[in-house]
């Protein structure tokens, strides 16, 4: 070939010196315990958030439209006036755009298996399930941007709950503990499916009707008895209700309970299975 | 460290299927420390499934390896701390900058967060990757993300390496930097494990050699040994005019023995054991007023090694690396 010497790029023979510099200069550190290594994959997926901004809107965009269009169009044949509407959708939508975004924890495992990033993760001598839980802390922080930016749209709109900043703060700790546990769910799904279109819509057939088939948007009063009776045990419904409970300041311990204990079940079920899976390859 | 044999990988009889395919059907190595072994093979001969079981990425389904000494199933952890690897895709986060990749891995690896990022610092320099440190490596051309790979790979300097097809795609200039690294690399004491299907490669870097084809292992030994066992070494004659071939093949018939013709009309082959030999056969052949533009006196290439133990040519194109020019590699 022709290559000019101009051509040689930004590598040089002299660079050999360099490299082997480089590679004799350092010694083996002891590897890191399970905690560092999870919240430096944390690190990895707040870069992600920092290069690619664009995936927040996702989480943000779509729940101020729902917050914006149920408040306006359906708060006054629903509560009789929107104001009223807006203190019993604001906690509901808060618990759905949440969940709505732990389907993408799942999307986002998947994309990263067709890349070769993941098999050097998995040949590194670390805690096995360091990447998988420290990307879920690090989706816990979307989980939290996600879930401030409806409070204060809220706000905003005039919504002022009778608990203040401290009940807000515990109904977001909680469902965002609850988002936690669910988010096992897609990352099993998305160790098992094969594209991350196939998690994206496995994902949304499963809490799209879940989450309409609670008390999110509409007291199960109304509804028919056998519809009413699995709304009211659906673990969204419990997690609704606790959040509102918490926000208005006269939440039930029992409810807090149930939805903590469902988030232990989630996690002690699927993240194993997710590990496992992960594991293998 | 752990061990005193002086093997760094030692693997009997490795088998891997997916599904109803063999992929590794029975694969012994042996390589030693501090050498840089490749294991030759087209696409789909088995290379990859071999490196990721030694990796410990997956679990032979029979046979046993032993890495550095440890056990790959038993002792999978040992075997982690001990090696790394630069897989066929880029192993590096397209998402992420130059910087934040290295940093990852040092974190990852047990640097604290200061000897990190100066170890980021170093490698990036040390790699002429420095102006590229900040932009995120999906914009990274391939040999870039290559050499960023490696980088990776000895952000903690690992005992041993392996490297899957590391200049798969990249154009001449890349793959020549990738060869000098490795080189240096060596002369550092690292052990490598080279799988490549370009011939050249393994010819230009690796001190054993085994051929895999079909997930077995078909022939095994140093460059010199494999082309030896194909035979005597070969003149290589080039025409300017493809008219006067009929005439060079004459004279070199009568000079040295029976005369191939390649595919090139302006080509000729004859099999010359002795140097002075096919001297004499070029001087003969110049006399006769037949245009020479060159020749050459060499042993058997690796390609024809290839050819002459599975009875098909390599796949990897037309033989040579250079062949591959897309600087872009596909992802």
């Amino acid at each position: 070939m022709s290559a000019s010497p101009t051509m040689q790029g930004s590598f040089t023979p002299a660079d050999e010196a360099a490299v082997r510099r480089a590679i004799s200069s350092t010694s083996r550190p002891p590897a890191p315990g399970p905690l560092s290594a999870a919240l430096t994959f944390g690190w990895r997926g707040m870069l992600k958030v920092k290069h690619v901004p664009e995936q927040l809107l996702d989480v943000t965009i779509t729940p101020v439209m729902f917050v914006l269009m149920f408040t306006y169009l359906f708060g006054g044949a629903i509560a009789g006036s929107t104001g009223e509407y807006l203190d019993y959708i604001l906690p509901g939508i808060l618990v759905m755009s949440v969940l709505f975004t732990t389907v993408y924890s799942g999307v986002a495992l998947n994309t990263d298996l067709t890349k070769g990033v993941v098999d050097r993760f998995r040949s590194l001598p670390i805690w096995r399930p360091a990447p998988l839980l420290g990307s879920l802390l690090g989706d816990s922080v979307r989980y939290l941007i996600s879930g401030t930016v409806i409070i204060l749209l809220g706000v905003v709109l005039g919504y002022r709950p009778d608990a203040g900043v401290v009940g807000v703060l515990a109904a977001l700790a909680l469902v965002v503990v609850f988002a936690f546990g669910l988010s096992w769910v897609f990352t099993t799904l998305g160790l098992v499916l094969r594209s991350p279109n196939a998690v994206m819509n496995a994902g949304f057939m499963g809490i799209f009707p879940l989450t309409f088939l609670s008390n999110v948007f509409v007291d199960p009063e109304t509804l028919p008895s056998a519809l009413e009776a699995f709304v009211r045990v659906n673990p969204i419904s419990i997690l609704a209700t606790a959040s509102r409970g918490l926000m208005e300041g006269n939440a039930e311990g029992g409810d807090i309970a149930v939805v903590l204990a469902v988030a232990v079940a989630l996690t002690a079920v699927f993240a194993p299975m997710t590990t496992r899976r992960y594991r293998r390859g | 460290m752990t061990t005193t044999s002086s093997l760094a990988i030692e693997a009997t009889g490795l088998v891997k299927s997916f599904d109803q395919t063999r992929a590794v059907d029975g694969v012994d190595l042996a390589v030693r420390r501090g050498s840089v072994y490749g294991v030759l093979g087209p696409n789909g001969a088995g290379k990859t499934t071999t490196i990721r079981m030694l990796a410990t990425l997956i679990r032979p389904d029979a046979g046993t390896a032993r890495v550095l000494g440890h056990d790959i199933v038993q002792e999978a952890h040992a075997v982690r701390a001990l090696v790394s690897l630069t897989g066929q895709l880029a192993s590096v986060d397209e998402d992420l900058t130059g910087r934040e990749n290295l940093i990852l891995l040092g974190r990852l690896l047990g640097l604290g967060r200061p000897a990190a990022k100066a170890r980021a610092t170093e490698l990036l320099e040390a790699f002429g990757l420095a102006e590229a440190a900040g932009r995120l490596v999906k914009q990274y051309s391939g040999g870039m993300r290559r050499r960023l790979d490696i980088a990776a790979s000895i952000v903690v300097t690992p005992e041993l390496m392996f490297l899957d097809e590391p200049t798969t795609g990249l154009d001449p200039r890349s793959r020549n930097q990738v060869w000098d690294i490795i080189r240096a690399l060596v002369a550092e004491g690292t052990t490598i494990l080279l799988c490549t299907q370009y011939l050249e490669e393994a010819d230009q870097l690796a001190d054993g050699i085994a051929v895999i084809d079909d997930g077995r292992v078909i022939a095994e030994g140093t460059p010199g040994q494999l082309k030896a066992s194909v035979g005597t070494g070969a003149l290589h004659v080039r025409l300017l005019d493809p008219g006067q071939r009929t005439a060079a093949e004459q004279v070199l018939a009568r000079e040295l023995g029976t005369v191939t013709l390649p595919a090139d009309p302006a080509a000729l082959s004859v099999s010359c054991a002795e140097a002075d030999r096919g001297a004499e056969a070029i001087a003969v052949l110049a006399r006769s007023g037949v245009r020479i533009a060159d020749f050459a006196l060499g042993q058997p290439s690796l390609d024809e090694v290839f050819l002459a133990l599975t009875g098909h040519p390599a796949e990897a194109g037309p033989g040579e690396p250079t062949a591959a020019v897309e600087e872009e590699e596909v992802v």
